[in-house]
């Protein structure tokens, strides 16, 4: 299967995350969309060092295998942004019984 | 072998040893001390010019250097005086005048405190010190040194009673009058130093360097150096400050007027006349601004009614006379109107102070009157002035005004006949005091005309002296054509002063001259008695008027010069400085803070904002990357 | 040996100082400090000629190429003589003034003498730097913590406007260490390293490095932060500023600007003697219209310091030299009158001109001591600035620049306006009438006798005896003079 279907695909994931980062307010969804966005690139990760792979085998039997291996560091990454996130979320919502982020504009103050 | 005159740095040491007691210890020293210190330095002072003149009359010059006041890379300045006849005459003129000044003054201020006494007297050695200075220094810098000192001592003097604000601004008007002055002079000094790389007379008169002077560089050098003259010798368009200068005490006029101050110019043209022979347009200038000033402080003078104000214009105008005689290359003749007239200013001066004196302080002639028979010995020796002033032979002023006469005529009959007319308008001007003060009725109050009193002797006795002078103070100087050799004055003076072989004129045309002044000042003489024998003031108006307020020249120089210059000050001060100068260094500043508090809005705390702000870099950091860096 | 002392007398005192809470003590521990380093720098007096124990070096950050390195020479010793002779000064002057914390308020006035010492020892340019620096600070605090109302505002100005300076000064030290061979700070790999720019690189090192001195000395138009500066300051701090540390920014450009870029320095000449002049002329003429005696000698100091900045760029032996004695005397009669306006504003709790007068009559010694600084003021011939003044007009006029007459003129006129503002001034202040405010004024006490009699014997002294103050730095003027003559000669030549 050409690489190309993989890019668009991941284009396409990446670009709705960006968009729903951008226009939503809830906190939870833009999480999502973050997480969209992340494995949007996961995607794009493993699919290159897949084709790198089946390029290089013939000369490095290992190509293309840290590749998969930066996949498992953004997925340990997001796991632990989200716990941390998610317990924002929540002090978020305790205080302000919202999870709206416009108005969490304290900074601006 | 030495010198003999060696010691002669004591003769402005010893003032300057004067103007130290007297002012460190006016504290503590007793009113006779002072006058004893003040009066003793000068007296021997007086003596020891008197022997230096000897040794002078006898050939015996003398250029002693002390040390290098200013050693600069190729510019050497030494502390060096000069002493020869033009100088020691000038010493003479100076301590002697000087002395009887000091004298008198020891009875004159005697009603001031004793601290205030050792002032006085203090600044009036410092005052014959930096003259003496003056006349003694062997180049243009230590000249300056003396000149810039007058200029003080008259500021010191003139607003002596300090208290008075009006005097204070008087001597300041003195002091910055005469520093435009200065201005020009320090400027002619520097031009020299850069043709010449000196400034000593011996040099600069040298007639190797002078052919190295384009006829420009002497032509402005002159020109700047006669300006410095104007301003300390009180010539248009400076001269304003030295009527203002009668806020002094009157000794102090004497002072000024007489020995000290206003002859520096005359000397300073006539040290340097070699230069100025050099230069026709100078001379030009010289001779028409000392005929001007002459006419126009005599028409002032015509009007006054302060006692004091009238002498000092008679001053500016006997000034104007001098610089008539350097303009036409008389010089002998000027110096020998700065001698003669300094014995009868000296004694009018004194004179009207003796009149001040006596009328409790009154200066203004409207209020005196008859006074001839209660201040005999001022009202004789103030005729004797008066007559030597106007010019009748044999008093002293007449010989030194017909030399100047007679050079004005050998320049230009309308020079002459000008010169004539002012010298006419001196005598009836003069006139006008002296009957008014001393003949008709008195017109003061009761209380003054019971207090009228003849002055004591230490004021009277330098009245008598002077007086002598003034009768006899010009014979040094007789014309050739009354008798042969009699003109001592001029082949005293010849090693300094060169003759040129100048046009002589047939004696019948001098006795013609001199007769014709004469003449015509015995009629002014006799008009002005029978105008004011009984004086009645009145109100002056038209011309007169003009007159009394000395032509506006005052008000003019206000309204031209320094209301546009305190206007500018303010302008610059309270609107430039504040909003141009220190605006730009402000308007930094507040641009830093306007653009942070611009920047700052950038923050709104809006997480979408930040987000956004984020992608639209990114889109911008790969739009850069991708399509315009190649 | 003898630099390293005048460096850490004030210095080590300076910090020891701060421990001293004893008012009374400390006032005399930062007068015996400050007698013992005016005793060291006479002391460099006599070893001039034996140059032997007048410098010394040793490793500073030899990483960088930068060494402690201090030397005495002519030029140094006569700031240094200046510095060391203003500190007893003041100290004496002020010694009736109270200050809170006088702790602090001693111990940063000699740090401030100790960064001073510095600049105009130092001969490496990181050290003068760092000297620079170290003296701009303790001024910051003591204007900040004991000035007057608007001081916050007013050091904040004063420290940010010469702060950019001094950055823009270590720009060009920078660039200049980049384009020395061996990577060194010594001011003869400067000198060396001067020499080798092209005319554009002159030109930006000395654009770099002048605006700092300009802003220190100050010349006209980066004046303004000085008037408000000295108004607000306490006047102790005021004398030192006035009298010591602007001398650092013409001391910069002598020793640091003309021999590193004579070239552009000499280019740039005819732009700025004009503009000193007009800054002469200009503060004059503002100097003529203030109330406050402290602003009249603010102005009046821009106006001497453009004569001053007037006379470098004259660039010939006359006119440095006279710059040279000018700084000496300048400093001397500006302290003068400085104790003058401080003991006025103790006495009266005022400067306003339109508030005094007769003073003459209630404090007859102050009066003498005022007129006579005043007349050192305005250059009279027999006080000290006359000899700087007449130098440096006569370098004016001798200078090659094209409009040398007009030049001469133009500042010429500045003698009559100084003369008119300095007698105005003592005219208001010290003649008239008394009024309530003066009346009951007692003369002055014997501290302030024996500070106002050394200014007066100096100016004195100096006037009448220039000569071996002028022997002092002659040599150090010959050298830059000639720098200058070699750039000029082919100018001249086609005549």
């Amino acid at each position: 299967m050409p690489i190309n279907y993989y890019i668009f695909l991941a284009l396409a994931l990446f670009s709705i995350g960006v968009a729903g980062v951008l226009t939503r307010r809830n906190a939870i969804i833009i999480f999502m969309c973050i997480e969209l966005m992340l494995n949007a690139v996961n995607l794009l990760l493993v699919a290159f060092s897949k084709m790198h792979h089946l390029q290089m085998a013939t000369t490095n039997a290992v190509a293309g295998t840290d590749g998969q291996l930066f996949v498992f560091f953004i997925m340990v990454v997001a796991a632990a942004e989200v716990s941390v996130g998610l317990a924002i979320i929540v002090m978020m919502y305790r205080n302000i019984h919202s999870v709206d982020v416009n108005f969490l504009n304290r900074l601006k103050h | 072998m030495q010198n003999a005159l060696q010691i002669v740095y004591l003769i402005p040491l010893l003032p300057l040893i004067g103007f130290l007691i007297n002012g460190l210890g006016r504290n503590y020293l007793s009113k006779p001390v002072i006058s004893l210190v003040g009066c003793g330095t000068i007296l021997a002072s007086f003596i020891l010019s008197i022997w230096v003149f000897i040794q002078v009359r006898g050939g015996n010059t003398f250029d002693p250097h002390y040390f290098n006041f200013i050693s600069v890379g190729k510019l050497v300045i030494p502390f060096a005086f000069k002493i020869d006849q033009l100088s020691s005459l000038f010493l003479l003129i100076i301590t002697g005048v000087g002395f009887l000044i000091h004298v008198y003054s020891t009875s004159y201020m005697h009603e001031e405190k004793p601290e205030h006494f050792g002032r006085y007297f203090s600044y009036l050695n410092l005052f014959v010190f930096s003259m003496l200075l003056l006349v003694m220094g062997a180049n243009f810098v230590i000249l300056f040194i003396g000149w810039e000192g007058v200029g003080l001592c008259s500021y010191l003097l003139i607003g002596y009673w300090f208290k008075n604000t009006a005097y204070n601004k008087a001597a300041s008007k003195a002091f910055i009058m005469n520093r435009i002055g200065d201005l020009a002079f320090l400027i002619a000094i520097f031009w020299l130093i850069a043709k010449l790389g000196t400034v000593s007379f011996s040099e600069v008169f040298a007639a190797t360097n002078l052919a190295k002077l384009k006829t420009l560089d002497i032509t402005v050098i002159t020109i700047l150096l006669f300006i410095g003259a104007t301003g300390k010798s009180a010539q248009i368009p400076l001269y304003t400050w030295l009527p203002d200068a009668m806020a002094g005490p009157t000794p102090v006029s004497a002072l000024i007027h007489a020995a000290t101050m206003v002859t520096a110019g005359i000397y300073m043209i006539a040290r340097s006349n070699v230069l100025y022979s050099m230069s026709h347009i100078t001379m030009d200038i010289v001779a028409y601004t000392g005929l001007a000033t002459a006419l126009l402080a005599a028409t002032i003078a015509l009007k006054q009614n302060d006692i004091k104000k009238v002498l000092a214009y008679s001053t500016v105008s006997q000034l104007g006379f001098m610089f008539l005689a350097l303009g036409t290359g008389a010089y002998v003749a000027a110096v020998f109107h700065v001698m003669t007239h300094a014995f009868f200013k000296a004694l009018l001066f004194l004179g009207s102070g003796s009149v001040i004196h006596a009328m409790s302080g009154e200066q203004d002639i409207r209020y005196m009157g008859g006074l001839s028979k209660k201040l005999k010995i001022t009202f004789i020796t103030f005729l004797i002035g008066c007559i030597a002033i106007a010019g009748i032979p044999p008093f002293s002023g007449f010989f030194s005004k017909d030399a100047i006469l007679l050079s004005a005529y050998i320049k230009s009959p309308v020079l002459y006949g000008i010169a004539l007319f002012t010298a006419m308008l001196t005598a009836f001007y003069m006139f006008r005091l002296f009957f008014i003060t001393f003949t008709g009725s008195f017109r003061g109050t009761e209380e003054q005309k019971h207090h009228l009193h003849e002055s004591p002797a230490a004021m009277t006795i330098p009245l008598v002296i002077l007086a002598v002078l003034s009768i006899i103070g010009g014979l040094v100087g007789v014309p050739e054509a009354i008798m042969h050799g009699g003109d001592k004055l001029t082949a005293f003076l010849s090693p300094v002063i060169a003759q040129h072989a100048e046009h002589t004129v047939a004696h019948s045309t001098e006795y013609m001259l001199m007769g014709l002044s004469t003449g015509l000042v015995i009629v002014m003489i006799i008009a002005a008695w029978f105008i004011f024998r009984n004086y009645q003031a009145k109100e002056a108006t038209g011309l007169g008027k003009v007159l009394e307020n000395k032509w506006y020249v005052d008000e003019i120089y206000d309204t031209l010069i320094v209301k546009p210059l305190k206007k500018l000050g303010s302008f610059l001060n309270d609107i430039f400085e504040k909003n141009v100068v220190d605006g730009m260094v402000n308007g930094v500043g507040k641009l830093v803070n306007y653009g942070s508090r611009q920047m700052r809005l950038l923050q709104s705390g809006q997480v979408g904002a930040y987000v956004l702000l984020m992608v639209l870099s990114m889109v911008v950091f790969f739009v850069i990357q991708f399509f315009i860096r190649k | 040996m003898i630099a390293v002392l005048l460096i850490l007398v004030p210095l080590l005192t300076g910090f020891a100082s701060f421990f001293i809470k004893n008012e009374k003590t400390v006032r005399s521990w930062a007068l015996f400090s400050s007698l013992v380093t005016l005793g060291v720098s006479l002391t460099g007096l006599i070893w001039l000629k034996d140059p032997k124990y007048l410098s010394h070096t040793c490793e500073w950050l030899p990483a960088l190429g930068s060494s402690f390195s201090v030397k005495l020479d002519g030029l140094g010793l006569l700031l240094t003589l200046l510095n060391a002779i203003s500190f007893p000064v003041i100290f004496i002057a002020t010694w009736n003034t109270p200050y809170r914390k006088a702790n602090n308020f001693f111990a940063l006035m000699l740090l401030g003498q100790a960064g001073m010492m510095g600049v105009f020892l130092a001969m490496d340019a990181l050290l003068f730097y760092f000297f620079w620096e170290l003296a701009l600070i303790p001024m910051y605090f003591l204007c900040s913590q004991w000035g007057g109302e608007k001081r916050i505002a007013v050091t904040f100005k004063f420290f940010i406007y010469t702060f950019v300076g001094s950055l823009l000064m270590l720009i060009g030290i920078l660039y200049l260490y980049n384009k020395t061979t061996s990577h060194s700070f010594s001011i003869q790999a400067f000198y060396d390293a001067g020499a080798t720019l092209s005319a554009k690189q002159q030109n930006l090192v000395f654009w770099l490095m002048f605006i700092a001195f300009a802003i220190k000395m100050p010349i006209f138009p980066l004046h303004t932060w000085q008037p408000d500066t000295y108004e607000q300051a306490p006047t102790a701090t005021t004398m030192a500023l006035s009298g010591v540390m602007v001398k650092m920014g013409v001391f910069g450009v002598l020793r640091w600007l003309f021999p590193i870029v004579s070239g552009a320095a000499f280019q740039w000449g005819d732009f700025l003697t004009p503009l000193s002049i007009i800054g002469m002329i200009y503060a004059s003429l503002i100097a003529l219209r203030q109330d406050d005696m402290k602003r009249l000698i603010a102005y009046s100091s821009i106006a001497h310091i453009g004569l001053l900045s007037a006379g470098l760029f004259t660039q010939n032996t006359s006119g440095l030299q006279g710059v040279m004695i000018q700084m000496f005397s300048h400093g001397i009669n500006i302290i003068g009158l400085w104790i003058v306006v401080e003991w006025i504003e103790r006495k009266t709790g005022t400067r306003k001109l339109s508030q005094l007068g007769g003073l003459a009559q209630t404090a007859p010694s102050l009066a003498v001591f005022f007129v006579i600084i005043a007349l050192a003021n305005i250059a009279l011939p027999l006080t000290n600035a006359f000899v700087g003044e007449f130098l440096i007009f006569n370098g004016i006029l001798s200078s090659y620049t094209q409009y040398y007459l007009w030049f001469t003129v133009m500042a010429g006129i500045c003698i009559i306006l100084g003369a008119a503002y300095t007698l105005r001034m003592v005219r208001k202040a010290a003649y008239g009438n008394t009024n309530e405010i003066t009346g009951a004024v007692t003369d002055i006490s014997l501290s302030e006798k024996v500070a106002l009699g050394i200014i007066v014997l100096l100016i004195f002294c100096i006037g009448v005896f220039p000569q071996p103050m002028l022997d002092l730095t002659s040599g150090v003027t010959e050298s830059i003079a000639n720098k200058f003559e070699v750039i000029r000669y082919p100018v001249v030549m086609p005549k």
